[in-house]
């Protein structure tokens, strides 16, 4: 009864998430449209992965084409939080929730499922999180798919709109921790920098995209950890 | 995004691979997700991995998305407005849905007035 409750709320919590997912899956299955997915592939991509940031790294990086090794490289890198919000979800779970569940919560561990997750008082109750899933998962395989059905006959300034938002996603995930943490607003700024300097520079401009978000990703962040190690008592978020 | 796009003019991918490279995908990236889950009981100890991991996400996204951003859109301005306007609406706690749904129309409106009115 009590779970019943539990996986209401999480449909209740995953309906705002599933509609953001919409529209930033809509825009990402213009790109995979344009890299050659059919739309029941591009449906099944996101069913599996649901990762924005992987997703759109690892499509860029196949239409650039890249190896099998060199995109399962990029998804490692590019969903990396996620080994992190994992720990720390495992906390979440109580002694007495039977193991498969960790199995089966960790498939759709996003960002924003992550955040509803973490935000439950207590112990978080796997039927919650299946909730949120419920909405979640169809709203990004779905608008995957639509992207790549109705991406190619959209007019070009529909395009160009919505090519940006998978960035306003990314945006509202980094800025507001920038906001609070002065390191983060750095690392934010550096990133900005070191990026545009890797594109527009002669030499550097020529190794693939895929490679140089790998080598900028993994330098700037080791050298943030060495300089400006988080405090030891902080909790893993 | 400019890199697909240009790409998808000059050469063409091998489409059969498309099924391999999703497995790929969704097996690391489900590998990642469930493996801390799985084995960590504890909390990390290493105090410069956890920063490591703390940090990544921020350096990786902001890399992605600067100056990608620029080229999605027929004209940087464009692009750029977006950008600012993101970074506004996130400073004041607007939701991902809001943002996500603002960019666009930003880019909407100012390609608008470059392409039309200008």
């Amino acid at each position: 009864m009590s779970k019943l409750k539990e996986y209401k709320s999480g449909i209740r919590d995953g309906i705002p998430i599933a509609l953001g997912y919409f529209a930033v899956s809509f825009a990402l299955g213009i790109t995979a449209g344009k890299v050659g997915f059919n739309a029941l592939q591009a449906a099944l991509a996101s069913l599996l992965c649901n990762a924005s940031a992987g997703e759109y790294a690892a499509i860029s990086l196949i239409a650039a084409g890249a190896g099998y090794a060199e995109v399962a490289l990029m998804e490692l890198v590019a969903n990396a939080r996620y080994l992190l919000m994992s720990c720390t979800l495992s906390q979440k779970f109580s002694p007495d929730t039977p193991f498969y569940h960790r199995l089966i919560v960790g498939f759709d561990l996003t960002d924003e499922i992550f955040a509803v997750c973490v935000a439950r008082d207590g112990y978080l109750e796997p039927a919650y999180a299946y909730g949120a899933m419920t909405v979640a998962l169809p709203g990004w395989s779905l608008g995957t798919a639509l992207g790549v059905l109705v991406g190619d006959v959209l007019p070009a300034f529909a395009v160009s709109a919505l090519g940006v938002a998978l960035f306003g996603m990314f945006i509202a995930i980094i800025i507001p921790p920038a906001a609070k943490n002065r390191t983060i607003a750095w690392l934010v700024i550096i990133s900005f920098i070191l990026s545009c300097a890797a594109k527009y520079i002669p030499f550097i401009s020529g190794i693939p995209s895929g490679i140089k978000t790998i080598i900028l990703t993994v330098v700037i962040s080791l050298a943030a950890a060495l300089l400006r190690p988080i405090p030891d008592d902080a909790d893993c978020e | 995004m400019s890199v697909v796009f240009r790409r998808k003019k000059g050469m063409v991918i091998n489409v059969n691979k498309i099924p391999i490279y999703i497995l790929i995908m969704a097996a690391v990236t489900y590998v990642i997700r469930v493996l801390p889950l799985v084995l960590i009981r504890g909390e990390i100890k290493n105090r410069t991995v956890r920063s490591f991991l703390y940090y990544v996400p921020y350096v990786t996204l902001s890399v992605m998305t600067v100056p990608a951003i620029f080229e999605a859109t027929r004209t940087p301005i464009a692009g750029a407005a977006a950008l600012a306007a993101g970074i506004i609406l996130a400073l004041r706690g607007r939701s991902m849905f809001t943002v996500a749904v603002v960019c666009p129309l930003v880019v909407v409106a100012v390609e608008f007035v470059i392409f039309n009115l200008l």
